[in-house]
């Protein structure tokens, strides 16, 4: 990573472990809780849409793959929690290989419907055949390592942006490396890459699956820190609030992913009183950004003060 | 036995037949723009709401009701295009429209909320009367009228793209747009067109469907999916295709929910789908080339 | 034979791009390829570097057929590329386009690069070197870390002929080097080429208009008419043949 990447990392390292000991509401716990597993989505879908290209409308499906067979595994059929969630990740991987060795061989438009395709998939098994069907089920066994259980709101904060924070480090290593810069000439020509002997479809799939495991990993905490998960959490509503998250933050930058998701997941919490106005305000949020500030805040921001400076 | 087969062979038609106009909606903006329109399933929405609220709200006479619906759903479709697909179609960057089309889809289905809330809305089926009993299966008068409609407008739509100067134009435009242009076609002009015609069509399918099926606010997007499977079905951009793939995956859809199971009615679509993106994405009536030379 | 062309045909829906082709490049020569506009010339290095796929016959490329072999497989195997209407990465610098270029010869994988184990910053340090060598080969060092966008046509065709070496190709395909150069750049562009024949060893078929550069630094030419080889050989000859005069008369200049 670069050395601006690192002082962030720094930076957001010592904010995550004063803040729990600074602030002792659990209510904001729980807000930044939220966040830091929308951020994990977020990060992954970023490298997709920003660096490989890819639109997914699915991430909500891995997400929901995440929660419900980490619970699964650790409350049906009692195994710990750690290999659980690996299993989890794994099951992710499998579906988002499945997924994405066809997928990736059709452009732009069709890769995305196929993803809101395996999303839409994935929403209708779990409230079919998911354990409690529509209602979901709850008992989900907490996390815990190597016997100690975490049960506080500050523990979960600490365990969940420090998963961000490793998710990050490995993301942006990944970025400027020799592979990321492979997946940015993709970007910018697939036939030049092509030629130059970079197999794309590869690192396409390759980048995919990653997007998928970081999303499984969220839904995983997700699933054993409120303990309970209904299908409806998994539903393209969510792919879509993925999306803005990305969007928002801006997608050529890596940092956009946890701007996004911190702005997004803030939203609802900004906009109590306005229930029935919800999604209009996503809708014309996302659309006034596309519009207007299609790089997203953080590359502007970051413009804005390489001009001053 | 075969009464209940043809009951459910008319219900798949009557769902199959808003999914093969949704599927030309998706069409028509797709050969003008190359633009895959994911809000195209809102203008359903809006057709059976807005004629809700014309005709039973407002309590405006029918016929009036459906201009005034029509008219309406042509305004969404137009200021869609000159606000969100405009300005940036000039980028050409695919990502960015697909990310438009949602936005702009969330954004029409917040203010159907907002302004709909959430529950259910109907109105009387355009003619009352005793449903017809065709060998045992019991067909209501409103499914008659479903795909009678839909058939009209697929005739009208294939005499306005085949015999009428604008409609060639804008097939024109689609195959060869800078040819177009040289012969004075303003390419600009036409899709703004297409995204109006695809917005009245979408409508009118929302129009017939709504006494049968009821309208919420949220059925959008679940229709842009089944809609986006029937052109493909036919290979996006055949409108016959799109057609028969409409009534085709209307049918599995109602077997499958009769037969086997209801709750795996939506993935039949989403399989058939997927299916097709792997292995056919040409469609079943597409060839190979045509598929390859669109820029996709 | 570095190359081998036999019996290519390949069309469009009703057009005939290309029709029973049939030449070959020998280690070491700078073959050209010409003709009149649409005689299927880009074509033919398309389905060279296997961007596209002929209707029938081989592509013979280092004694082994690589029909249906993708692109990145034909890099790997020693064939590089420039292109007609540029393919730069418009959004990275020029150093990073070269150092793209490098990616074939690197190790680094995707968890290797991600959780930054040894190797990769010793494959980084020399991915730069290896690309400023080479910067410096075509003479664009002034440039490295401008964005490749910026630069001026002229450098910008250099610079893809930078990139297209930096992946170490025994054949390497030109396609319309010049286009878009002046008098000076293309005189300069003709040296690279002789350059990159005579100290690197590179094999190169290109394909170009400018019958000035043709002729001048060709060993061989094969010149294409509505998709057939109408004449193969030496530039001498290929000056007075009467079918190549009468095609290049039919076109406007």
């Amino acid at each position: 990573m670069s050395r601006d990447d690192l002082i962030v990392i720094l930076f957001l390292i010592a904010t995550v472990i004063l803040l729990p000991l600074i602030s002792g509401s659990s209510y904001l716990l729980s807000v930044g809780i939220f966040a830091g597993i929308n951020a994990l989505v977020a990060i992954g879908l970023t490298i997709l849409m920003g660096y490989a290209g890819q639109v997914s409308l699915g991430q909500a499906g891995f997400y929901g793959i995440g929660a419900y067979v980490s619970s699964i595994m650790s409350l049906k059929l009692g195994l710990p929690v750690m290999i659980s969630m690996v299993i989890a990740m794994l099951a992710a991987a499998i579906a988002a290989i499945l997924l994405s060795v066809p997928a990736l061989r059709l452009k732009g438009h069709y890769l995305a419907v196929a993803t809101l395709g395996f999303g839409e998939i994935i929403y209708v098994i779990l409230n079919e055949w998911g354990p409690g069907g529509p209602s979901g089920f709850g008992d989900i066994p907490y996390f815990s390592l190597l016997g100690y259980t975490l049960t506080s709101s500050q523990e979960y904060f600490w365990l969940i942006w420090g998963c961000v924070i490793i998710v990050m480090a490995f993301s942006l290593n990944l970025i400027n490396s020799i592979t990321g810069r492979a997946l940015r000439a993709i970007h910018g020509s697939e036939v030049a890459s092509v030629s130059m002997g970079i197999d794309v479809v590869r690192l396409k799939i390759k980048v995919f699956v990653l997007s998928a495991i970081y999303a499984s990993l969220a839904g995983s905490l997700y699933a054993h820190y409120v303990t309970f998960v209904s299908p409806s959490s998994f539903s393209l509503f969510y792919s879509i609030l993925v999306l803005m998250m990305v969007v928002l933050g801006g997608m050529s930058n890596l940092w956009g992913g946890i701007t996004g998701a911190i702005i997004i997941t803030l939203l609802p919490e900004v906009l109590r009183g306005f229930k029935e106005y919800d999604i209009l305000i996503y809708g014309l949020i996302l659309t006034l950004s596309l519009l207007f500030m299609r790089k997203g805040i953080v590359p502007l921001v970051i413009e804005a003060i390489r001009r001053r400076g | 036995m075969f009464s209940v087969f043809l009951q459910f062979l008319f219900s798949g038609l009557t769902t199959g037949a808003v999914y093969a106009l949704v599927g030309l909606g998706f069409n028509i903006v797709y050969n003008s723009t190359s633009i895959i329109n994911l809000a195209q399933g809102e203008f359903v929405v809006i057709g059976g709401l807005m004629m809700w609220y014309f005709s039973e709200l407002l309590k405006i006479p029918f016929f009036l009701s459906l201009l005034s619906t029509i008219a309406v759903s042509a305004l969404i479709g137009l200021i869609m295009e000159r606000l969100t697909i405009r300005p940036l179609l000039k980028k050409a960057d695919l990502l960015l429209m697909i990310m438009v089309t949602i936005a702009v889809s969330i954004f029409i289905r917040g203010l159907v909320m907002f302004k709909f809330g959430k529950e259910p809305y109907t109105y009387p089926p355009f003619t009352e009367g005793d449903p017809l009993i065709i060998y045992g299966a019991v067909i209501q008068q409103q499914t008659l009228w479903v795909i009678g409609i839909t058939g009209l407008c697929i005739v009208v739509l294939y005499l306005f793209f085949n015999k009428m100067m604008l409609g060639k134009a804008m097939r024109a435009c689609s195959v060869e747009p800078r040819a177009a242009r040289l012969m004075g076609i303003s390419v600009s002009k036409v899709v703004m067109l297409s995204f109006v015609i695809s917005a009245v069509v979408g409508a009118v399918g929302g129009i017939a469907i709504t006494p049968i099926s009821l309208m919420e606010y949220d059925k959008g997007p679940m229709l842009a999916v089944k809609g986006f499977c029937a052109s493909i079905m036919g290979g996006l951009g055949r409108g016959r295709g799109a057609v028969i793939g409409g009534f085709v995956l209307g049918i599995l859809e109602s077997l499958t929910a009769g037969y086997i199971h209801s709750g795996l009615k939506d993935a039949v679509a989403l399989i058939i789908m997927l299916f097709i993106l792997f292995f056919k994405p040409a469609g079943i009536f597409g060839s190979a080339q045509i598929a390859r030379l669109r820029k996709f | 034979m570095l190359l081998q062309v036999r019996n290519i045909s390949k069309s469009f829906g009703g057009l005939n791009a290309l029709r029973n082709v049939c030449f070959s490049v020998r280690e070491g020569e700078i073959h050209a390829l010409i003709g009149p506009n649409g005689a299927g010339k880009t074509t033919m290095l398309n389905i060279i570097s296997g961007i596209e796929s002929p209707d029938s016959g081989e592509i013979v490329f280092k004694g082994e057929i690589v029909n249906g072999r993708p692109p990145e497989k034909r890099a790997k195997k020693g064939l590089s590329r420039t292109f007609q209407h540029l393919e730069l990465f418009n959004d990275m610098t020029v150093i990073e386009n070269i150092m793209v270029g490098c990616y074939l010869k690197t190790r680094s994988g995707f968890f290797r690069s991600g959780l930054l184990l040894p190797g990769t910053k010793r494959d980084e340090r020399e991915i730069y070197e290896r690309s400023c060598e080479i910067l410096d080969y075509i003479n664009l060092s002034k440039r490295r870390d401008e964005m490749a966008k910026t630069l001026p046509v002229g450098e910008q065709r250099v610079l893809e002929i930078g990139r297209a070496l930096a992946t170490e190709p025994d054949l390497l395909l030109l396609d319309e080097p010049a286009a878009g150069l002046n008098i000076r750049e293309t005189r300069e562009l003709g040296e690279l080429i002789g350059k990159i024949r005579k100290e690197r060893g590179v094999t190169v078929l290109i394909v170009e208009h400018d019958m000035e550069l043709v002729m001048r630094i060709s060993d061989n030419i094969t010149v294409l008419n509505f998709g057939e080889v109408i004449a193969d050989g030496p530039p001498i000859e290929i000056q007075k043949d009467p079918q190549v005069i009468a095609a290049y008369l039919g076109e406007d200049e």
